[in-house]
């Protein structure tokens, strides 16, 4: 395969595209490039916007439902902003076993967040893995970075309110 | 296609003896000498994915099934189409696939000629015995010559490889992953907006279901036509 020539410009004029820019161009702009251009999107916006999946499909030659078929199927890569803060729940076997569904029910109940969504004031977000690899400390669940496992059902509901509330 | 060079391999399927020419599959063997193995996602023209799983076959000394779409014969191998277990495996897939979109042929445009309704009829599904999902899914009717119904959906990946390899276009892909894969235009565009779109429709007219279907069409009115197909991936290929 030929590389492009063509010279794609970044969305707009943010300065961050430069990142992305350098890791195409480490690639030297092959279509192979692309899962490692998502993940540097994704770390230096924090999401993987439509104006962005634009310009790597453009950029890197590879049809649009191509892009966004790679950028779903994955995970880690969020087509949204997320929230301030990000509560994950892993919902593996083991942790769900122990009572993760539960914990996804309450989410709904209480903050209204279905996995994947963020409150409307941008303050939470509400994921899910399907397994951290920490099936020993089931269930877990990640507030903002820190891993909290082996607690009851109603230990982790009281936690979550305590986090969630702790900078009010 | 054949060469001077060319190895021929010798092996049995269902203890009748055949052979096959280096770049044939165990289903090309069997179709050509008339045995039946049912299939959803393969057709002729367009690569095979093994993805459906409904043409698995055992091989004998080997606990594991294969593909036959997707697998060649070696030599000495002994292949058994059919047999309980199979049968079981392919009326087990074929209830999965009912129950995890709504297939309801009564109101379908392609009743009587849709490739799940005639594969379940010939593997005799009379009922289906796990819980129907009923997702809720939107139908885009912003083409204006096509329709896509995802309720009816199978998921083969047909419409995708076709205007992949055939068209050239790749304008539909499959998005997430597991219970919540989808067949999707571009970003996820309506199809009337898309760019990448030709609006060829082959991709419709290799749709095995209604999903994909022309504009207009009411109940059991979509017959598909596929004479385009092995034409077309000849010429490309090379061929005359």
């Amino acid at each position: 395969m030929v590389a492009t020539t063509r010279k794609v410009n970044p969305p707009d004029g943010d300065r961050r595209w430069k990142i992305v820019e350098a890791t195409m161009r480490r690639h030297g702009y092959a279509s192979t490039a692309l899962i490692e251009t998502l993940h540097s999107i994704q770390e230096t916006f924090g999401f993987v916007s439509r104006d962005a999946l634009n310009y790597v499909a453009e950029s890197l030659n590879i049809p649009p439902a191509k892009v966004f078929g790679v950028a779903t199927f994955y995970n880690l890569f969020n087509l949204n902003p997320v929230g301030e803060h990000v509560f994950s729940l892993c919902t593996g076997t083991a942790c769900y076993v122990k009572g993760a569904g539960e914990i996804v029910d309450f989410m709904k109940e209480e903050f209204g967040l279905e996995p994947g969504q963020t409150t409307p004031d941008g303050k939470l977000t509400f994921m899910v893995a399907r397994c951290v690899g920490a099936c020993g400390l089931a269930p877990v669940m990640i507030l903002d970075g820190e891993v909290v496992g082996k607690l009851s059902v109603e230990e982790m509901k009281a936690k979550i309110r305590e986090w969630v509330n702790h900078d009010k | 296609m054949m060469t001077p060079t060319a190895t021929v391999k010798t092996f049995t399927i269902d203890g009748k003896p055949y052979s096959a020419t280096e770049d044939e599959t165990i289903l090309d063997v069997a179709r050509e000498n008339g045995i039946d193995i049912p299939t959803l996602c393969h057709l002729e023209g367009i690569l095979p994915t093994g993805q459906c799983r409904l043409c698995m076959v055992e091989i004998q000394g080997s606990g594991r099934l294969v593909p036959a779409c997707a697998t060649k014969p070696e030599e000495g191998m002994e292949i058994v189409t059919d047999n309980p277990r199979l049968r079981n495996y392919r009326k087990m897939i074929v209830e999965l696939l009912f129950s995890e979109r709504n297939h309801i042929c009564a109101v379908c445009v392609s009743n009587g000629h849709c490739e799940l309704q005639s594969v379940a009829q010939k593997l005799g599904v009379n009922h289906v015995r796990f819980a129907y999902l009923h997702p809720r899914f939107m139908l885009d009717g912003s083409h204006p010559k096509y329709e896509v119904d995802h309720n009816r959906c199978i998921l083969c990946g047909r419409c995708v490889r076709v205007c992949e390899e055939i068209e050239g276009a790749h304008t539909r892909d499959l998005r997430n992953r597991g219970i919540r894969t989808m067949v999707i235009t571009d970003f996820d565009t309506p199809w009337g907006e898309s760019p990448t779109c030709t609006g060829c429709g082959k991709c419709v007219h290799v749709c095995p279901t209604g999903a994909l279907a022309e504009k207009g069409k009411s109940v059991a009115e979509m017959a598909k036509r596929r004479h385009f197909l092995p034409y077309l991936a000849l010429r490309r290929r090379g061929g005359k």
